[in-house]
């Protein structure tokens, strides 16, 4: 089965400027060698800390930002500058929603033509675009003779994550990407958009990229999940398994760190030590190593790879390789 | 009981649908101005010296190009002019009615000139970035190292004076005003996440311009736009004050005040009357732009 | 932060090289042949063609341009065809004029500006308040040329008890008589920083004010004055930032009340020269004038990051 979407050795470093004549004095290295495969009908997870590089990869994806290396396919096809997908079709097979729903509207523009703009700006007439707007709040849950002429700022959080939807729909893409998109709801709100997106994967036939902190709901949504650090994937599997028995020194501290209610699970220690690296000086060879409690001289010298596993499960650390010189592999 | 009117039960109805149509932006701020008395009454007495002065001949008894020898410097409440008349015997009334044309269209029609280059220039710098931004930023720049009496000066003082070199010095020096303050907010604007979610759909520059930068945009650009107007006019008095701009004999507030500076010794009330026309003109432009500015800072 | 020093002064380059080209442009814009510009109409052809060699008239635009700025750069402002004499001897005891007004109308504009911005701050929503904001928006308004005029027919025609016009002698005013002749064109000049600097302070120490970290200094029971202490020293920054600005608009912009007080400094130079078709001395002027507010304005940059520098220590 051909994945929907392939992603192959996604980079993109920022470079920080200053000095005397703006020269580049530093290189945020923000996402370095991302590869991951998106079939078609799921859902895959995408988590990691703050700062570990999952907005940029979005935004990679969606070509709101260029990269620097790498290669993306949808569907098999090339995307890119004059390759056979150009930007403008992918946009209409990938969509996004964000995570701030006030600043994702503009303002002054009735949550309606939000809708609308995207399908108007590829083509389609304006009743015809409006049209289908109403249709698409209707599938949100959002009644169109109420809503349709509002503006962002008379509705609330959640129901402008509604409106969101809606317009990331409007395209009628064949994958979302969800990036952080019900981070900033209320739980119970949270929960109701959670449900009124999977429910809405299943009726447009959709695949999803769900990007999060919050473990919890990712387990919730996904059938597969990716755990980023520091701009690298580090583990990469189906979500029961990856969170049952966790492989990746980094997975097993993250998924350690979730508070619980069994009262027989408690934390004692600090599943981390050390301070989060900076992603300007990323440490070298593993960029996990200076928190690893099983850090070695082979982690300091050489990258782990992202080595698929038989199971479908891939983990990029030397522990998990034998050969590679690490005393536990 | 059966017979309910079908008119009672469609008043409810279309009353609920117009309170979801929403209101818009620019609706919102209508509903503000409307109740701000001062803006109201600023732009009420902008209209009425409009009408005034476009509609002259009937508001005036007097020809303002005509002297008379014999009834030079009277005073205010003098038989016949009711303001008096100026150094050559022109009645002062007919003058400054007269005079509004010209004063108004060297402090009006720079600002608009200069809005729309400026703002043109400003939202191009600001939306593309880069080496376009840097370009059209330092050539304002180049422009802003001159005072803007200084620039108007420098233009008409060398080209020549006159009404139209004037409404080009005064453009040329709102030009960067203008550019500037249309620049950061279009760089503010877009950066914001609507106008990323509309590069996200596709969309090409002139359809994000047209449907999400503009609307976002063209508020805070049109609230400065006035309060520069109150600054054109003062500055296009001043040009013809000192010379170089509206050319005698016209009649124009800033030449008037020059023409009877001389005759300050015979009678000092009259020489002050063009200033207070200038005075109350740039007040009310400039009162207007301040109502603009708390209706337009509506918080949403 | 060196390096934006640095970044700032050589910027400055380009922009002056800017300035000249625009100043030069205008003058070669100027209708009629820039020879009979400098030169009076009755001079015979001959002459006249013979300084369009000299000038280098007859080269590209280019190269007049370059030999104009070198001659600026040693100091020859060219030499004034009214007068004959030099125009930088005119320029600088005219400038020394303008200052003798400029820096009393600063210190009176900003010392009154500060004072009232910060008691309608302290003072917010009472009647103290609202007449200042009155007063601040009439300020604006105001054409400051008429109001030197309304000054004058007060004191000088009705009252008879400040003078009208000029100097009343060269140089620094060593006598009250002299003296005399400064205070309306000061006042007159300092209306505009006073309403600018006001509005400015009275917005930056509310804005302080409302930090709750001032509440906090309140509630610990420390002193008013102290209070006063910490918030000028915050909003000094700024404040100082437009002064700057206002003093190079205050040298550069002179010129209306100049004419109104007849004043000889560099307003009263340029007013002649516009009068006179004196283009030398006119453009030498508009020149010099708008060098001083671009090197104003790069002092106010340094000096803002410096105190910018030094707070955030």
């Amino acid at each position: 089965m051909r994945p929907l979407l392939a992603v192959d050795g996604l980079t993109k470093h920022f470079p920080l400027r200053g000095g005397l004549l703006n020269r580049t004095k530093a290189v945020v290295q923000a996402v370095d060698d991302v590869s991951f495969e998106v079939g078609a009908g799921e859902t895959l997870g995408i988590v990691g800390e703050s700062g570990c590089g999952k907005s940029t990869t979005a935004r990679l994806l969606m070509h709101l930002v260029p990269l620097d290396h790498g290669t993306i396919a949808f569907d098999g096809k090339a995307v890119g500058a004059g390759a056979e997908l150009s930007r403008r079709d992918l946009h209409r097979q990938m969509q996004m929603v964000f995570q701030d729903s006030y600043a994702s509207l503009n303002p002054r523009l009735p949550v309606a033509m939000s809708i609308a703009f995207g399908p108007l700006v590829h083509g389609l007439a304006k009743s015809a675009s409006l049209a289908r707007a109403r249709d698409l709040l209707q599938a949100v849950g959002l009644d169109p003779m109420l809503f349709a002429n509002r503006y962002p700022h008379e509705l609330s959080g959640g129901q402008r994550q509604r409106i969101n939807v809606a317009r990331a729909l409007a395209l009628e893409p064949r994958l979302v990407i969800l990036d952080e998109a019900v981070s900033a709801l209320d739980k119970s709100i949270e929960a109701q958009v959670l449900n009124l997106l999977i429910d809405i994967k299943e009726r447009f036939d959709l695949t999803y990229i769900f990007i999060s902190h919050d473990l919890n709901v990712v387990r919730f949504i996904s059938d597969r999940v990716l755990v980023m650090y520091l701009g690298k994937v580090v583990e990469l599997g189906p979500v029961d398994r990856i969170y049952r028995e966790p492989r990746h020194p980094y997975t097993k501290a993250l998924l350690s760190a979730m508070p619980s209610m069994d009262p027989r699970r408690r934390t004692m220690d600090a599943p981390l030590s050390g301070d989060p690296p900076n992603p300007i000086n990323p440490p070298s060879g593993c960029r996990f190593r200076t928190r690893c409690p099983f850090a070695e001289a082979v982690c300091a010298d050489v990258p782990p790879t992202l080595t698929m596993g038989h199971d479908g499960r891939a983990v990029a650390c030397h522990m998990l390789v034998s050969g590679s010189g690490h005393s536990r592999a | 009981m059966t017979d309910t009117p079908a008119i009672a039960i469609a008043e409810p109805v279309e009353a609920l649908r117009r309170a979801q149509q929403g209101k818009s932006y620019w609706k919102r701020v209508w509903e503000r101005l409307r109740r701000d008395k001062v803006t109201l009454a600023m732009a009420a007495i902008l209209i009425a010296l409009l009408t005034m002065v476009i509609f002259a001949p009937w508001f005036t008894a007097h020809d303002p190009y005509q002297g008379s020898v014999l009834r030079r410097l009277k005073p205010i409440g003098f038989p016949g002019h009711w303001l008096g008349t100026d150094e050559v015997g022109r009645d002062l009334w007919s003058r400054m009615v007269y005079g509004g044309r010209l004063s108004l269209l060297a402090g009006v029609m720079p600002v608009f000139l200069a809005l729309l280059v400026g703002g043109f220039l400003g939202i191009l710098a600001g939306y593309a970035g880069g080496l376009v931004n840097s370009a059209i930023m330092r050539l304002a720049d180049v422009l802003y190292a001159f005072p803007s009496i200084l620039l108007a000066i420098a233009i008409t003082g060398i080209l020549g004076a006159g009404l139209r070199n004037t409404i080009l010095a005064l453009t040329i020096a709102f030009v960067p005003p203008l550019v500037r303050i249309s620049e950061a907010v279009t760089t503010q604007a877009r950066h914001l996440d609507f106008v990323e979610a509309a590069r996200a759909s596709g969309a090409g520059t002139m359809r994000i311009l047209q449907y999400h930068i503009l609307s976002n945009v063209l508020g805070p650009i049109l609230v400065y736009a006035t309060s520069l107007i109150s600054i054109g006019i003062i500055l296009a008095a001043g040009l013809s004050f000192l010379g170089l701009g509206v050319t005698p004999p016209n009649a124009e507030w800033g030449l008037m005040l020059n023409n009877l500076r001389q005759a300050l010794w015979v009678d000092p009330v009259i020489c002050a009357l063009p200033g207070v026309m200038i005075f109350i003109t740039s007040m009310c432009f400039n009162l207007l732009s301040d109502g603009l500015r708390q209706a337009m800072d509506v918080r949403l | 932060m060196w390096a934006y020093i640095v970044r700032r002064l050589l910027y400055a380059v380009p922009i002056l090289l800017g300035v000249s080209m625009l100043v030069f442009a205008l003058i070669h814009l100027a209708p009629g042949d820039v020879v009979d510009l400098l030169v009076p109409p009755e001079v015979p052809k001959e002459i006249a063609d013979s300084l369009r060699a000299r000038f280098a008239l007859d080269q590209p635009v280019y190269i007049q341009y370059f030999a104009w700025l070198g001659r600026l750069l040693v100091g020859d402002l060219g030499i004034s065809f009214f007068t004959n004499r030099p125009v930088a001897d005119e320029l600088f005891s005219a400038l020394g004029n303008t200052l003798m007004l400029a820096l009393p109308a600063a210190l009176l504009g900003f010392g009154l500006g500060v004072v009232l911005g910060a008691l309608a701050a302290f003072n917010r929503g009472t009647w103290l308040d609202k007449a200042f904001s009155a007063t601040a928006i009439t300020g604006v308004s105001l054409p400051h040329y008429w109001v030197g005029i309304v000054l004058v027919a007060i004191f000088s025609v009705i009252l008879n008890v400040l003078p009208a016009q000029g100097m009343g002698g060269s140089g620094f005013p060593t006598s009250w008589e002299q003296a005399r002749h400064l205070i309306l064109p000061v006042v007159t000049l300092s209306l505009i920083p006073m309403g600018v600097i006001s509005r400015l302070v009275r917005a930056n120490v509310l804005e302080i004010l409302s930090h709750e970290f001032v509440g906090t200094l309140h509630a610990k029971g420390l002193l008013s004055r102290r209070v006063l202490y910490h918030v000028m020293k915050n909003a000094a920054p700024s404040a100082l930032a437009l002064m700057g600005l206002q003093f190079g608009y205050l040298l550069g912009g002179s010129i209306l009340v100049e004419t109104v007080f007849n004043w000889p400094g560099s307003g009263g130079l340029m007013n002649l020269a516009i009068f006179r078709r004196d283009v030398p001395v006119l453009s030498a002027t508009i020149l010099v004038l708008a060098t001083i507010f671009v090197v104003i304005n790069i002092l106010v940059d340094v000096l803002q990051a410096l105190i910018d520098a030094r707070m955030r220590r």
